[in-house]
């Protein structure tokens, strides 16, 4: 399993866990899973495209990918955001299908770009896959406060100046660079579970945003590594594995949190009937 | 008209499967989707096609025709949805986006194993993408069925769905459902998305469900008006596509034609690109009527009027539509 062939695997993986854990923590907080879904999806064209007129996948990606989140941002400010998020995924799914076709290795060139290749990854990508997650996870650390103001009470941010527009634009482009270096490890399909579950997950472990966001972290880290030990016992596609314990992370999420929920009434029905302690009133 | 119809598309029989299936597809999905993108569910629906992708890729494991899969499982992700709370807006979009996953995982799954069995080729492609060209033309009973089944189911529901998709609130005060209307559409949805998806491949099927409904929408707020443009738009790009896809075929000196889903894709797109031009919306006089009705809604429900919300209103939004 830990295989010479499997290094850049493990390394890649290792490298992409955070960024889906940071970026998708915002995903789930502003309720983006459609952009989210639609942005990889896009950017599938833009791989298509490499493969067939031969330049880098990364380049490839990252155009169609930041077009997508700009087509996103804009056509849906005035409109219905979520029609045109639909539309523009259905778009790049189209044009990647159009240069796929005329490409002779039409049918396992599809299925990696959608599902995944966890070992079609070369020891020449690492850097460039390295450089894009620092500079994911530094633009969201830069974008932390304006972006939690208006993902949680847009009036108010709006009030103070931050731009929705500008931020949605903002988010969107960074969703768009984790997506261009994502694509080629799990896959267009399923990055989206990678940065759905965890974070779905840590926010129900924890209400503090710093302290949920490493708990989605460590949580995307683990479970890329079970995928990848999983896939590579069973030989199944790593994509299936991504999958199902995203949804299984939020199962578990859902659980705790209704765990939670019943735990605080017990515990604030007791506190109702004891005396008010004045030492912890003056504290 | 040579150069417009190249020779042989009428008497082609996989033309006439294509243009029956694909025609019956987009009329079901046209209807459907203008609920759909007027409950603000595109992503329901969306999400929906993924899940009728691992059906599709699973009913080639066993062997059955994909249309069942596809049908059988959306309704399977219905339930789901409906089960882990896709009717609550708040979570509803995590809810969605996990039961996606999951049926993307599983569709990974199910054509992985139909590639490596080697039971059959090209099964990616003819899942996600489709092949309305190879269709079988004992498809067609089938087809029909789901589709009378899916279009009944709206027309049967149509008052209460109206009213549970443009006012919740209103609706369930009124004693309507809401949530059996809800599951109802859904299954509707299930329907639609596995018909789409038999035309011009499952993750391309939004593309019939939202587009045609989205720009229909965009032309004018009656909705009866809306229906009769969805349609139109649907079956319109549908043939459409089938015409240039087959023509293609005689532009390029390598004969590789282009693939017809991603046409029909491409002109739904630019469909709903034009619907949005000024000039266009002068023309059926929408902008106008929305404007007045969101600013006097707003002032009703009381609340603050900004000039900038007013302006930026091109009624889109699902408030500001009063069909009632």
């Amino acid at each position: 399993m830990f295989s010479s062939f499997m290094t850049n695997a493990w390394i890649v993986a290792t490298i992409v866990a955070p960024v889906a854990g940071v970026v998708g923590f915002f995903v789930v907080l502003r309720g983006a899973a459609f952009p989210a879904h639609a942005i990889p999806n896009s950017a599938f064209a833009g791989a298509a495209a490499a493969n067939v007129f031969g330049f880098s996948a990364l380049l490839g990606l990252g155009a169609f990918a930041a077009a997508a989140a700009f087509g996103i941002a804009t056509l849906g400010r005035r409109g219905r955001n979520d029609a045109v998020t639909a539309l523009i995924l259905v778009l790049g799914l189209a044009i990647g299908a159009v240069f796929l076709s005329s490409s002779s290795e039409y049918e396992p060139q599809l299925y990696s770009l959608l599902f995944g290749e966890v070992l079609g990854v070369s020891t020449t990508e690492l850097w460039p896959v390295a450089g894009l997650a620092l500079g994911c996870i530094v633009a969201t650390l830069f974008l932390y406060r304006p972006l939690l103001l208006a993902s949680t009470v847009p009036d108010v941010a709006e009030a103070r100046g931050v731009s929705r527009y500008g931020m949605e634009l903002a988010f969107l482009l960074v969703l768009a660079a984790a997506t261009a270096m994502t694509v080629p490890v799990v896959g267009a399909l399923l990055i989206f579970s990678l940065m759905i579950g965890p974070p779905a997950a840590a926010r129900a472990l924890t209400d503090r945003p710093p302290l949920a966001i490493v708990l989605s972290v460590c949580i995307a880290l683990v479970t890329v590594w079970v995928a990848i030990a999983s896939s590579y016992q069973t030989n199944w596609p790593i994509g299936f594995f991504v999958g199902a314990f995203g949804a299984f992370d939020y199962g578990v999420g859902r659980v705790w949190a209704a765990g939670r929920r019943s735990r605080t009434v017990r515990k604030r029905g007791r506190e109702g009937d004891a005396p008010i302690d004045p030492s912890m009133v003056m504290a | 008209m040579h150069w417009v119809f190249e020779p042989g598309f009428f008497s082609s029989e996989p033309v006439h499967v294509a243009l029956v299936i694909g025609g019956i597809a987009a009329v079901v999905s046209a209807v459907v989707g203008v609920f759909t993108v007027l409950r603000g569910q595109s992503f329901a629906g969306h999400a929906l096609t993924d899940v009728s992708t691992a059906g599709g890729s699973g009913a080639l494991l066993v062997g059955i025709s994909p249309l069942l899969g596809f049908v059988g499982f959306g309704l399977l992700g219905a339930g789901a949805m409906d089960a882990i709370g896709v009717q609550r807006v708040r979570g509803r979009d995590l809810a969605t986006g996990i039961v996606l996953g999951a049926a993307t995982g599983l569709a990974a799954l199910f054509l992985f194993l139909d590639t490596t069995s080697g039971a059959t080729t090209g099964a990616t492609q003819q899942i996600l993408f489709g092949s309305i060209f190879t269709l079988d033309p004992s498809e067609i009973p089938i087809v029909v069925v789901f589709s009378i089944v899916a279009v009944g189911m709206i027309a049967a529901l149509y008052r209460p769905l109206l009213l549970a998709s443009t006012d919740t609130d209103l609706a369930a005060a009124r004693g309507v459902p809401v949530r059996l209307v809800a599951l109802g559409f859904m299954a509707a949805l299930a329907v639609a998305v596995g018909l789409s998806a038999l035309a011009i491949g499952a993750i391309l099927s939004t593309a019939l469900l939202i587009g045609p409904a989205a720009t229909a929408l965009r032309l004018t707020n009656r909705i009866g008006a809306a229906l009769v443009a969805a349609v139109v738009i649907g079956v319109g790009v549908t043939w459409l596509g089938v015409l240039l896809s087959y023509d293609s075929y005689y532009w390029v000196s390598d004969q590789n034609a282009v693939p017809v889903s991603s046409l029909i894709v491409g002109l739904v797109f630019v469909a709903y690109l034009l619907s949005g031009l000024p000039a266009i919306r002068r023309l059926t006089g929408r902008r106008t009527v929305m404007v007045v009705t969101e600013a006097e809604e707003a002032r009703l429900r009381g609340q603050r009027v900004s000039s900038r919300a007013a302006v930026r209103s091109d009624g889109d939004s699902p408030r500001s539509r009063r069909v009632l």
